[in-house]
């Protein structure tokens, strides 16, 4: 009974997710497990294979090796079904720059097999929470980067989907945006599951209940954020996760050299 | 009421991107204008003395071979280079659903350019008296001929970021199909090629199809030319997105 109650809690698994590019490997022998009510942001310096690793967790690249569980179901035996389970903003938030921000999400919704009054409720409740309900009418192209983003963060969140992977969320937005979107992702991952990745290191204080740092392709770190900042010699009094940040991508940095 | 299916979700998605600019106008204009001048003026419809579309139905490949390759080279290289391929391939919606739905946003296109030059099939019926059956044999040989263009132009987009790439190579590509058909390169080919490559080599060429189509008589190997064709450049088309949608 517990087994089962673990195992439905447990949304995504990932095991031993491997990706080479032309026999470079970009990221190599990563797991993660990800339960309901869990934020996990992912940390690492650019070229880690952050965005590789998340790309394999959606399915986007077939990894190299490994295998991906989403809400139970392995998402190369049942791509459709798995897919259904999670939403993805992926890095540098893309969308059609011709459409508006309803037509967007309309489309996103119908492809979603979201329809009638259904729909016009789950496009109006993601205008609100991400705050889009006074650029619904404009073409995606001539919104700012800000807006871009939280167009992605809507799409991604329409069908309220259990699982939530998020290639950085925050990127290019307003300090206030950052901490209605910070807040969002708090509230959102008491009932989810949900994986982001930043460059921000209080982000992760701020709204993860467990960090995972990647450099070269591999997990250096797996805790909860005060493991990580206590990582830091108690000499160090200023800029504390920084300090542990540095230390450990630079020792795999060493070892992969 | 039940959700519509996720290709024609993709493809009306597809179709009404092409109209967001006027560039789809300005083609179909174009289109127009270059079928009535091939009708009219340099088809010779005067001096025939002969009411028909014929001379429009054999320009129709070469007009094709601008119009395709404009039209399928946007498929899957903007979508790559937005990176909304990302989004696309992610979404709940079966992959072979989703590159069906592009193309047949794409063929709808084409399809609609041709139903714009019917004003021409009035003129000719209001100067004689054509034959009607001919000329629907025409319009369906140039729907599955533009269908063609386009399915190769669908592969050809999955390879790469760039739309000027695409278009040249498309186009190509169509245009080679189409010359492999002509007497004088089968004469050529004939010349130091077994008999049997040449006539494969014939037997491949969308013109040999395309022209035996357009002369009324609608027979199963054509039809399973131009069917297979597109089923399998389509198909070729998923495989190659599958493959590498991240390069
Ligand atoms: N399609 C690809 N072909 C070849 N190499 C790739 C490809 N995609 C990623 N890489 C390489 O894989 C490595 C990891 O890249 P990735 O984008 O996952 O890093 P990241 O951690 O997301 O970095 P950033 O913080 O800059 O976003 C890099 O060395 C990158 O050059
Ligand atoms: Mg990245």
């Amino acid at each position: 009974m517990i087994q089962t109650r673990n195992q439905m809690a447990l949304l995504i698994d990932a095991i031993g997710l491997t990706k080479t590019f032309g026999g470079i490997r970009a990221v190599d022998d990563v797991s993660i497990t990800v339960s309901s009510g869990e934020v996990v942001g992912f940390l690492g310096p650019n070229g880690a294979g952050k965005t590789t690793t998340m790309r394999m967790l959606t399915g986007f690249l077939h990894p190299t090796a490994g295998s991906v569980r989403l809400g139970g179901v392995d998402i190369d035996e049942d791509p459709i079904a798995a897919r259904r389970h999670f939403g993805y903003l992926p890095e540098g938030a893309p969308a059609y720059p011709d459409m508006t921000v309803r037509e967007y999400l309309n489309f996103i919704a119908a492809a979603r097999g979201i329809a009638g009054t259904e729909r016009r409720a789950a496009i109006d409740t993601v205008a609100a929470r991400v705050h889009l309900r006074g650029v619904m009418a404009q073409t995606i192209e001539t919104l700012s980067k800000g807006f871009k983003r939280r167009v992605g963060i809507a799409q991604a969140i329409l069908h309220d989907p259990k699982v939530l992977i998020m290639d950085e969320p925050t990127d290019g937005l307003d300090p206030n945006q950052k901490h209605e979107v910070r807040q969002l992702i708090r509230e959102m991952g008491k009932t989810k599951a949900i994986v982001l990745s930043t460059h921000i290191l209080e982000e992760v204080e701020a709204v993860c209940t467990r960090a995972v740092v990647i450099t070269a392709g591999r997990v250096v770190f797996d805790g909860t954020p005060s493991e990580f900042e206590a990582r830091a010699p108690a000499s160090v009094t200023r800029h504390r996760m920084d300090h542990v940040f540095r230390e450990l991508t630079a020792a795999a940095a060493e070892v992969s050299a | 009421m039940s959700a519509p299916r996720p290709f024609v979700v993709v493809a009306s998605r597809e179709l009404r991107s092409y109209f967001a600019t006027p560039l789809a106008g300005v083609f179909l204009v174009v289109f127009i204008f270059l079928a009535g001048i091939f009708s009219f003026s340099l088809g010779g419809l005067y001096e025939r003395g002969q009411a028909d579309l014929r001379p429009f139905f054999q320009f129709a490949p070469w007009l094709f071979l601008f119009l395709a390759p404009a039209v399928s080279m946007r498929l899957w290289a903007e979508e790559r280079r937005l990176g909304t391929v990302e989004i696309l391939t992610t979404l709940p919606l079966p992959l072979w659903q989703v590159v069906l739905g592009k193309f047949l946003a794409a063929w709808g296109f084409c399809v609609l350019a041709l139903v714009a030059t019917v004003p021409l099939w009035v003129t000719v019926s209001w100067l004689g008296d054509p034959d009607h059956g001919a000329i629907i044999a025409g319009y369906a040989a140039a729907a599955m001929l533009s269908g063609v263009y386009l399915a190769i132009g669908s592969v050809i987009s999955a390879f790469t970021k760039n739309q000027v790439i695409a278009f040249v190579v498309t186009a190509v590509a169509c245009f080679l199909s189409l010359l492999c058909g002509y007497p004088v390169v089968l004469d050529f080919f004939k010349g130091w090629l077994p008999d049997g490559v040449a006539d494969a080599i014939a037997g491949v060429s969308i013109l040999t199809h395309y022209q035996s189509m357009m002369r009324g008589v609608i027979e199963l190997r054509d039809a399973i030319y131009f069917v297979s064709a597109i089923v399998a450049l389509v198909t070729a088309t998923a495989i190659t997105i599958d493959w590498r949608k991240a390069a």
